[in-house]
């Protein structure tokens, strides 16, 4: 019998679990978590003040979770240390926890930078955990002028959820154009047209330098009034437990493709470690939830002495807005080129006979076969590639792959 | 476990599979109030030129990066088949951006939807199977992978 540690409760906590439940049904698992709730998906916190999903449906797991899989999970519970000497985790309570094998799935945390002024605000939020969005709802009226700062994923979803809820909504931002992580700047004026047409206002490559309790002035010496601040600027992964037991980190905490850290028996997953992107070929922490459930998967079968192997991440983001889809996926070098259909933009990045990357605009139906090409390092000269830039469909491969998708075991 | 295979050089392109799947998921008993002069939304769908044509729907993957994708945790796997969680799905599309053969589909109700084998419908069996005329659609164990 061994004994699982895990530190954190998210999707790459329950990965993990799931990936040591099928290698190892017994051992003991024990989860530390920060927040008080039952793990719950956090991406939906824009969807439930949208009113798309509720409190109950958005756990990310059923109720009955803990106890198919035999874990045990600390509520209300802080890690404050990792002993890699002895194999312990210290608890803020004064409980230390043993572990054969522990997983610091420790997430990310709200990147808030030194406003001047900002303690003069009222009504300001993060919007990352249920609590943000359940803080932020109380405030939420339908003449609330709201100015959200950052106009990446987190701001504008935040912006989605709440657009009916309240009176004005300004998002701004330093880059100069919307969702700056994952669009090339044509994209982003199309999709920002698309946000305009839905009653959002944009003030980009400009930020907020100075707030005056409910005004803040901006580095182009505009003045926006609003009631309430949503700070949506970035994220920084949580690696201190792992940097101060002496583990290697940089922007994450470094792990290989089995997500084991530098230090013995312990892995990292999720928004806090930094692994393999191999889409730039490098380490890179990768933000997005099914990344953190896969590395959580990979992480648990290592750690139950199973071998699982996880070298393929990229980047791929599916992000709907006003019921406008966009999806990206890889690196955006090479060739770029450009296919536009009746309802949609396509641009494909094409190197060394590979298609590195994606974006598309407003048609998004099967994208899953790109983000296949990239993920496989599919050869294009194997594959139709004139039809695939038209339509995504399993028509571009040969008959003899068609026949094992179709006709075998996949 | 059985699951759904195709064979391209028998599919004779007639869509029938797509009625059939549209209407055994629509919980009604008449076919043509069902389907008559509707837009249909079944969870198979044929892929193809003039010369080939093939049914495409969920594989039921050994290792399904649907169900390890969805954000809202709408997707699981039980006994073999992957299900999707209606009430659950926001309707993100992230199973969209990672399905490998593009089998998940938006249904009439916004939501996501997919083949379930109509192992919990009024059919019980999949309906594109029954309803084949050039059995180009079966239904069948092909042993699993490990």
């Amino acid at each position: 019998m061994k004994k699982y540690v895990i530190i954190g409760n998210g999707t790459a906590a329950v990965g993990c679990v799931e990936g040591i439940r099928s290698v190892d049904k017994k051992s003991k698992i024990t989860i530390i978590s920060e927040e008080k709730h039952a793990v719950y998906s956090r991406p939906l916190i824009s969807y439930y003040l949208e009113g798309k999903t509720d409190l109950h449906r958005m756990k990310y797991r059923g109720d009955s979770f803990c106890e198919d899989n035999d874990c045990r999970v600390l509520y209300g519970t802080r890690a404050v240390s990792i002993d890699p000497e002895k194999k312990l985790v210290a608890l803020n309570d004064g409980a230390k926890l043993d572990y054969d094998a522990l997983c610091v799935a420790t997430g990310s945390r709200p990147f808030v930078p030194p406003f001047e002024g900002l303690e003069t605000v009222e009504k300001k939020f993060s919007f990352m955990k249920l609590d943000d969005a359940l803080a932020l709802e109380g405030t939420l009226t339908k003449v609330a002028r709201v100015l959200i700062v950052g106009a990446g994923l987190i701001g504008l979803k935040c912006a989605e959820g709440i657009r009916d809820r309240v009176g004005e909504i300004t998002v701004c931002d330093l880059a100069d154009r919307v969702l700056s992580s994952i669009l090339d700047a044509d994209c982003a004026k199309i999709v920002q047209e698309r946000l305009e047409a839905n009653g959002l206002h944009f003030l980009l490559g400009d930020t907020a330098v100075r707030f005056e309790k409910s005004k803040a002035v901006m580095k182009s010496g505009k003045t926006v009034e609003f009631d309430v601040l949503v700070l949506a600027v970035g994220v920084r992964a949580n690696t201190e437990l792992v940097k101060e037991a002496g583990g290697n980190v940089n922007r994450g905490i470094v792990v290989d493709e089995k997500l084991q850290t530098t230090l013995p028996c312990v892995f990292a997953a999720g928004d806090c470690a930094e692994g393999f992107d191999a889409s730039i070929g490098a380490n890179r922490v990768l933000a997005i939830l099914p990344n953190a459930y896969l590395q959580g998967h990979a992480a648990g079968v290592n750690m139950a002495g199973g071998k699982a192997c996880f070298d393929n991440a990229i980047p791929m983001n599916s992000i709907g807005f006003f019921g406008y889809h966009i999806m990206t996926a890889g690196a955006y070098d090479g060739e770029m080129i450009e296919e536009k259909t009746g309802s949609g933009v396509k641009r494909f990045f094409i190197g060394e006979n590979r298609l590195k990357g994606y974006i598309l605009l407003g048609e998004v139906e099967r994208a899953g076969i790109y983000t296949s090409l990239i993920r496989e390092r599919t050869p294009l000269d194997t594959i139709d590639f004139d039809l695939m830039k038209k339509v995504a469909t399993n028509m571009i491969y040969s008959e003899k792959e068609r026949r094992k998708t179709f006709g075998d075991v996949v | 476990m059985k699951r759904i295979y195709v064979n391209e050089k028998w599919c004779l392109g007639c869509h029938l599979c797509e009625y059939n799947c549209a209407f055994a998921n629509s919980g009604m008993k008449d076919m043509v109030l069902a389907l008559k002069d509707k837009k249909i939304f079944p969870r198979i769908h044929i892929e193809g030129d003039e010369r080939i044509t093939f049914a495409v729907s969920c594989r039921h993957c050994t290792d399904p990066l649907c169900v390890k994708s969805c954000i809202a945790g709408a997707i699981s796997k039980v006994d073999g088949v992957v299900k999707i969680d209606k009430t659950k799905c926001v309707g993100c599309l992230t199973c969209v951006l990672v399905c490998p053969h593009g089998a998940l589909s938006l249904g009439e109700d916004g939501v996501m939807q997919k083949c379930e084998l109509c192992l919990e419908n009024a059919c019980g069996k999949p309906a594109c199977v029954t309803g084949c005329p050039n059995r180009a659609i079966v239904y069948e164990e092909r042993g699993d992978k490990a």
